[in-house]
């Protein structure tokens, strides 16, 4: 009775906090405004992509190699919008909204409730990739084809990369409880890490061999591998995983989200108890 | 027996100050020492004190957002520190001095996703977030996003957020703290009304109003450098200067009240200067009568002229001065 009810309870406030996340996400402006924003921001990013990639390859157009960029740029938005976002959650509700220290006393389980704000964040990101995506193959010849695609693999893949950034959001929201809102940097510096070495834009085998051996233990490398497999999608490009089976990354990617998810547990549960003990769950910088 | 609502033994709390400068050592500031209160099921308990009292540092250990360096503290039974997930259903907070809340969302949305974090069913949240909005005589702001609203409004939106939820405990931090007078009589009439409307409800307030804590509270403990000084029912700590002599001096508007300080006799005094009216009003708090015509001869040295003279009955306030050596409002 008791684990029925903690279970509800969980559930609920990850239900009301994923919609807080929506309403502070889409209540700013009109339906309208908001509508046009959701749109034109996806395809402006995707643009300024296309522009220098054309630039770069001198007007080579459309490759495997772009569709590569294109798709790995497109699945990176969850990478930087849940990393940035979780994190921000922690800095916004303790200095601008002052709601923290409520919330925090409240019966609700705080971890539920970061949970229930980072799935608000996934499903407005899933809205701006569904965006991007669908804008590549209308305009920029993207060859996604709902046929071609690993249905299976791909669901499977999203649902352990997803939780794998969740982890990672809720680890740096562990840092932000002890850091003023002024150290939001920290969050971009480690979204852009992943953007150097988990073989977004280029790539993982140009790089350094370590560089390579620390892309290798990063399970964001082989969750974007995996989905561009599984969408079938810039795969001819040498990525230093091509020897690597579908199977074995997938393995690699499981094993590498339950040990990051662990550390990253431990990591905002530790951040939690060291904010309570330095007095920082309501802290105020005016920053 | 009773449980005590809230059970403090011991209670210490250091903060360790950031060093300034690279090879400055941080320094370790006391803000609570071996502070011991206990709190009974049903009472309104206020705690007085100056800016940085520990009063605040209390609170926050109390209703678990702080840890305490040592000691003990228990509230409804359970220890804050090990029992913190038994005690928060069954409390609530409201601190004044803020603009807590969503901007982005009407109060109702406020209240309504607060209600949701408690668990509250549906009906009960909207029958009570309805009513708690009619007597604080925001209902035609329910629609309105709370960004909207002045800071007194956003307050009376805080204190329906704390109350809401039905609490056995409730912490206030200075709720009037702000508001003009109209608002702050309102939100001490409910919290007098709150109280009596349910046995073994307990409020723990703090206030800057001496005012406030002596028309609400049933008991009151005095804290200054986070040590507790005095505790008992207003009417006792009135005792504890009874047979002292308070008396009030208006004069013409002076700067230097050294003549004052350096009369023998005088164990306190406070003062007021009203720029407008060129009147600076003193308080004085004396071991007997005979003092005052000293205080008098003081006037015309100090090079200033009496305006009006007045024998007075001690109050929280002269308590105050007396234990902690200064009014809430100035440094003499």
């Amino acid at each position: 009775m008791a684990i029925k009810e903690s279970i509800q309870s969980n559930f609920q406030t990850m239900k009301w906090s994923a919609w807080l996340g929506w309403q502070m996400e889409s209540n700013w402006t009109n339906p309208f405004k908001f509508l046009v924003y959701t749109i034109a921001r996806p395809i402006a990013s995707s643009l300024i992509l296309v522009v220098m990639y054309l630039i770069i390859t001198g007007g080579i157009t459309y490759t495997d190699q772009f569709h590569y960029i294109y798709v790995s740029n497109a699945f990176f938005m969850y990478v930087f919008w849940v990393l940035f976002g979780i994190t921000w959650v922690i800095h916004d509700d303790r200095e601008h909204f002052q709601t923290m220290k409520y919330i925090y006393i409240s019966p609700s389980n705080y971890f539920s409730y970061m949970i229930g704000r980072s799935i608000s964040k996934i499903i407005i990101t899933t809205f701006s990739i569904f965006i991007t995506l669908g804008f590549g193959v209308l305009f920029l010849d993207i060859p996604l084809s709902l046929t071609a695609v690993n249905w299976p693999l791909f669901l499977l893949v999203m649902v352990i990369g997803l939780l794998s950034l969740i982890s990672f959001g809720l680890a740096l929201a562990g840092v932000s409880f002890l850091t003023a809102k002024h150290s939001g940097g920290v969050n971009e510096s480690i979204a852009g890490i992943f953007y150097l070495f988990c073989g977004v834009v280029f790539p993982v085998h140009i790089l350094p061999v370590w560089a390579v051996v620390f892309s290798k233990i990063l399970p964001i490398t082989y969750w974007l591998e995996l989905v561009r497999r599984s969408l079938n999608l810039g795969v001819g490009v040498d990525t230093a995983l091509a020897g690597t089976s579908t199977e074995t990354s997938l393995i690699i990617l499981c094993v590498s989200t339950i040990i990051f998810t662990i550390i990253a547990f431990s990591i905002f549960f530790l951040g939690d108890h060291l904010a309570r003990k330095k007095g920082l769950i309501d802290m105020t910088t005016a920053y | 027996m009773t449980i005590p609502a809230i059970e403090v033994k011991d209670l210490n709390r250091t903060f360790k100050t950031k060093a300034v400068k690279k090879k400055a050592k941080a320094e370790i500031v006391d803000a609570l020492k071996d502070v011991n209160l206990t709190i009974n099921e049903g009472e309104l308990f206020g705690l007085l004190g100056p800016n940085g009292a520990g009063k605040t540092t209390l609170i926050k250990i109390l209703c678990t957002l702080l840890l305490p360096s040592s000691g003990e503290a228990k509230v409804l039974g359970h220890d804050v520190e090990a029992e913190s997930h038994k005690i928060r259903h069954k409390i609530n907070m409201v601190s004044g001095g803020e603009t807590s809340g969503y901007g982005l969302l009407t109060v109702r949305e406020n209240l309504w996703l607060f209600s949701q974090l408690y668990g509250m069913p549906n009906k009960i949240a909207k029958e009570r977030i309805d009513a708690l909005l009619g007597v604080m005589e925001l209902e035609h702001k329910k629609d309105s996003k709370i960004r909207t609203l002045s800071t007194g409004l956003r307050q009376k939106a805080n204190i329906v957020r704390g109350f809401m939820t039905n609490p056995s405990l409730i912490f206030l931090d200075e709720p009037t703290l702000g508001l003009d007078v109209n608002a702050s009589r309102l939100i001490r009439d409910f919290i007098k009304n709150w109280i009596k409307e349910k046995e073994g409800r307990t409020v723990l307030l703090t206030t800057h109003y001496m005012m406030e804590a002596d028309e609400l509270c049933d008991r009151v403990a005095i804290i200054n450098d986070g040590k507790l000084l005095a505790c008992d029912t207003p009417a006792n700590l009135k005792k504890l200067i009874n047979q002292d002599t308070t008396i009030k001096l208006e004069i013409r508007r002076v700067q230097d009240l050294s003549a004052f300080q350096e009369i023998p006799g005088v164990r306190s005094f406070t003062h007021d200067h009203n720029i407008t009216a060129g009147i600076t009003k003193l308080k004085f708090i004396l071991d007997d009568d005979a003092i005052v015509a000293d205080i008098v001869a003081a006037v015309p040295k100090s090079g200033s002229k009496i305006v009006s003279v007045e024998k007075t009955e001690p109050t929280l306030e002269d308590v105050f001065v007396t234990l902690v050596g200064r009014g809430l409002t100035n440094d003499i």
